[in-house]
């Protein structure tokens, strides 16, 4: 046993940390570190540096544009990205359908998809949730009707997030509204500009529009765009529910904002001394730090026995990645409005979305740290609310 | 990285855990508890059989050259079972100062007999005064012909009421809080001006206050340099903190799947209680608190070979740390969702949540830890 990286896993670290070092446009980390949202050009960019590089696509299989990287490898990558400070490549592309069509697509649609997936030619949405699918999404009433090579589908999505800058979206439909919950489900893939798709902004309480709801009326999707079986699409959704969840941890990013407030706090005034030297604060701070360096290191565990299994299947403890790792998150998001205080409280969404690139004024970064709270409430949520993670916990683990 | 266990630790695993289910059962321990020495003296002897007193000396001495992971699956497995025995006390803490600071001839003639069990060690360092710190000792060593006189006394020594022998630190020179000054004896725990007084401690196990009056002793029993022991005390400690968050793994765990038993069987309302969504919530957040602290048990580990220092203690405090978060919050809930029956002696959650809370003070608790981590500037560089 050796929980230190070795040699070859440092020597990875400082190539990558060097990569993204000379690589990554300075406007970019720059909102980055200000925490100002990134536009869509600007994560194509990204992405396309990425991909020439190589790296936008790590953890898929080699042969469709994997690097064949170890998940340890893997997880410095995404570690040292979110401490660059770097955009994350969008997860629906790069963690969720690319991965679901590496399992579940007919070689057909992995030619034509994975590379444009991989480049975001095609940027993908999810269709998943509905007003009355939430938590309960086998709930789903979305109705796909067979007509010839067609599937004519009719309902409504909501929290489609980044729908407004998607070229694709990956839906789950019932095809078959007789059978059982979970059964007569099937996975589609939706081109955006198909007539009927009507796509409605819903604006959050950081004052920013990231998610929409999506109204479908008579879609026609061709049955070539199916992924697996007619009916058995819950299957792919729950794989890619697996993925989705080991990746929420985001313990880079978290680690990110506590570097940053660390770095804020000591030029930050309070009682006529540097904030970062009051003991109240730097013990916050540390018991924070503990929790993350537990959180890295369970990961790791999780990482290496689901290796040691080899089925490729999600370990259900991945539920406490995504447990911890989002109540982290949003710990982080809180010391860095804490760190800003009333600097925090002026309204300037602009800024916030990046459209304004800085102010005379030097503490800008105050800024984003109220929104940014308000939107990180969201971690806990999306993907399997929390309380839905430890239902899966007390069944899967605890017997319960 | 790396997370396997080699063959032999498997089997040491193995063997361990298996001993134990045979000789520390719950009732067996209750029976252990009113021996003379509070503990049981056959169930020493066959960890001594078992090599587990060896376990972390040099093989030149007469050990097995065990290192900190073996240490680790031992206190689990300890933890597990809320083994009374001074394994801690004797062979991790009073043990590793002798295998750091002592010379070949002390280490030569010491850890034979610990290894065979016939001699039990305890660390004689806190006093009334230092709650924590581990330089603080006012206790005194003055040179007097080819010796020397130790006088002082010494607080809540672990398992210190039935060891045979005493580490104990001693001031040759400096201030009650100087880092320079502060030595490291062994002295036979029955020497003239020794008086003990020995008691049992919340968890059952035992530790005594321990008088040192005009104590007088050869030169040979100073380890190492005088004045020098302080890095020594801080290396002990550390280590031995890295060994009680194992144990404290091993007591949560056990405690958590008695939780989980409990409450499947439990029946209210017609039904089990552990079908109840309010309470399936919280065993599943003391199964995270669990897994944190197992993390963090495993840093520690790592970290007690760690070259540098200060990157030791710190890694060490987090660890302590998170398993005193931890180990609060599983104890607690513990007898919450064991309800009325973990309020009384006659279940076993009390006597882990016990054992846990012991644990939270030993080798500093949350708060001292928290102060060494933020004032050394936390885990993350800014």
């Amino acid at each position: 046993m050796d929980l230190r990286y070795t040699a070859e896993e440092i020597a990875f670290r400082d190539e990558v940390r060097a990569f993204f070092a000379q690589a990554l446009p300075p406007d970019i980390r720059r909102k980055c570190e200000l925490g100002q949202r990134v536009s869509k050009p600007e994560m194509l960019r990204w992405v396309r540096i990425l991909q020439k590089q190589g790296w936008a696509t790590p953890s898929w299989a080699p042969e469709w544009g994997g690097t064949g990287w170890s998940a340890v490898q893997q997880y410095i990558f995404k570690e040292e990205l979110a401490l660059a400070p770097a955009p994350e490549p969008i997860s629906f592309n790069m963690n969720m359908i690319g991965p679901t069509l590496i399992a579940f697509g007919t070689d057909e649609q992995k030619r034509h998809f994975l590379p444009r997936i991989a480049r975001m030619d095609y940027w993908f949405c999810q269709g998943f949730s509905e007003p009355g699918a939430g938590s309960d999404l086998a709930a789903l009433r979305t109705s796909a009707v067979r007509d010839g090579d067609h599937y004519i589908v009719d309902g409504q999505k909501l929290w489609t997030s980044t729908a407004h800058h998607a070229d694709w979206c990956f839906l789950l439909v019932r095809t078959d509204p007789q059978a059982r919950k979970q059964q007569g489900i099937t996975y589609l893939l939706m081109d955006m500009k198909s007539p009927g798709v009507t796509v409605r902004p819903i604006i959050t309480i950081d004052g920013h529009h990231e998610t929409n709801e999506m109204f479908l009326d008579h879609v026609r999707i061709p049955v070539a765009n199916r992924v697996g079986e007619e009916n058995k699409g819950w299957d792919c959704a729950k794989y890619l529910l697996g993925h989705e969840r080991s990746g929420i941890a985001r313990v880079g990013l978290s680690k990110f904002r506590v570097r940053r407030a660390k770095q804020l706090a000591a030029c930050v005034q309070c009682d006529g001394r540097p904030l970062i030297d009051d003991p109240r604060f730097r013990e916050r701070v540390a018991e924070m730090e503990v929790e993350l360096k537990a959180l890295e290191i369970t990961q790791l565990r999780l990482i290496a026995e689901t290796g040691r299994r080899n089925d490729g299947k999600p370990d259900p403890k991945s539920s406490i990645l995504k447990m911890k790792g989002s109540q982290l998150q949003q710990a982080a998001a809180e010391l860095l409005l804490e760190v800003a205080g009333p600097a925090a409280m002026e309204f300037d969404p602009d800024f916030v979305a990046g459209l304004r690139s800085s102010t005379d004024t030097d503490d800008d970064w105050a800024l984003t740290t109220a929104p940014n709270h308000y939107w990180a409430r969201h971690v806990s949520i999306v993907g399997g609310s929390n309380e839905i993670q430890r239902n899966i916990l007390a069944k899967t683990v605890l017997g319960l | 990285m790396d997370f396997h266990l080699t063959d032999e630790q498997r089997m040491l695993q193995d063997s361990v855990q298996r001993l134990l289910a045979e000789q520390c059962s719950f009732e067996q321990r209750l029976a252990y508890r009113n021996e003379p020495r509070g503990y049981s003296r056959a169930l020493w002897r066959q960890f001594a059989e078992m090599g587990l007193l060896a376990l972390p000396f040099d093989e030149a001495d007469g050990g097995l050259g065990g290192g900190p992971v073996d240490v680790l699956i031992v206190m689990q497995a300890l933890g597990r079972a809320l083994a009374l025995e001074p394994y801690l006390a004797t062979v991790v803490l009073a043990g590793g100062l002798l295998r750091d600071a002592g010379s070949a001839a002390q280490r030569q003639a010491l850890v034979p007999a610990i290894a065979a069990g016939e001699m039990t060690l305890a660390f004689a360092h806190a006093e009334a005064q230092s709650r924590y710190g581990a330089a603080d000792v006012t206790t005194c060593a003055r040179a007097e012909g080819d010796g020397w006189v130790l006088d002082g006394q010494k607080r809540c020594v672990t398992a210190g009421d039935t060891a045979d022998r005493l580490l104990l630190s001693a001031r040759v020179s400096g201030g009650s809080r100087d880092r320079e000054g502060v030595s490291l004896f062994v002295v036979d725990a029955n020497a003239d001006g020794i008086s003990r007084r020995g008691y049992r401690i919340q968890d059952n196990t035992r530790a005594a206050d321990i008088r040192f009056e005009r104590v007088r002793v050869g030169h040979d029993a100073l380890l190492g340099t005088a004045g020098e022991a302080v890095p020594y005390i801080e290396r002990a400690v550390d280590v031995a903190t890295a060994a009680l968050c194992a144990e404290a793994v091993g007591v949560m765990e056990r405690l958590h799947e008695l939780t989980v038993e409990y409450i499947k069987v439990r029946k209210q309302f017609g039904v089990a209680i552990g079908s109840f969504q309010a309470l399936q919530h919280r065993a599943v957040d003391m199964l995270v608190a669990l897994e944190q602290a197992r993390s963090m048990a495993l840093y520690a580990a790592m970290m007690c070979t760690e070259p540098c220092a200060a990157e030791r203690s710190r890694s060490i405090s987090a660890a302590k740390i998170q398993i005193g978060r931890s180990a609060r919050f599983v104890g607690q809930e513990a007898i919450q969702l064991h309800g009325g029956i973990g309020m009384t002696e006659e279940c076993q959650a009390g006597h882990y949540f016990r054992r846990l809370t012991m644990i939270e003070l030993q080798c500093g608790d949350t708060a001292h830890h928290l102060r060494s981590l933020s004032e050394a500037g936390g885990l993350i560089a800014a």
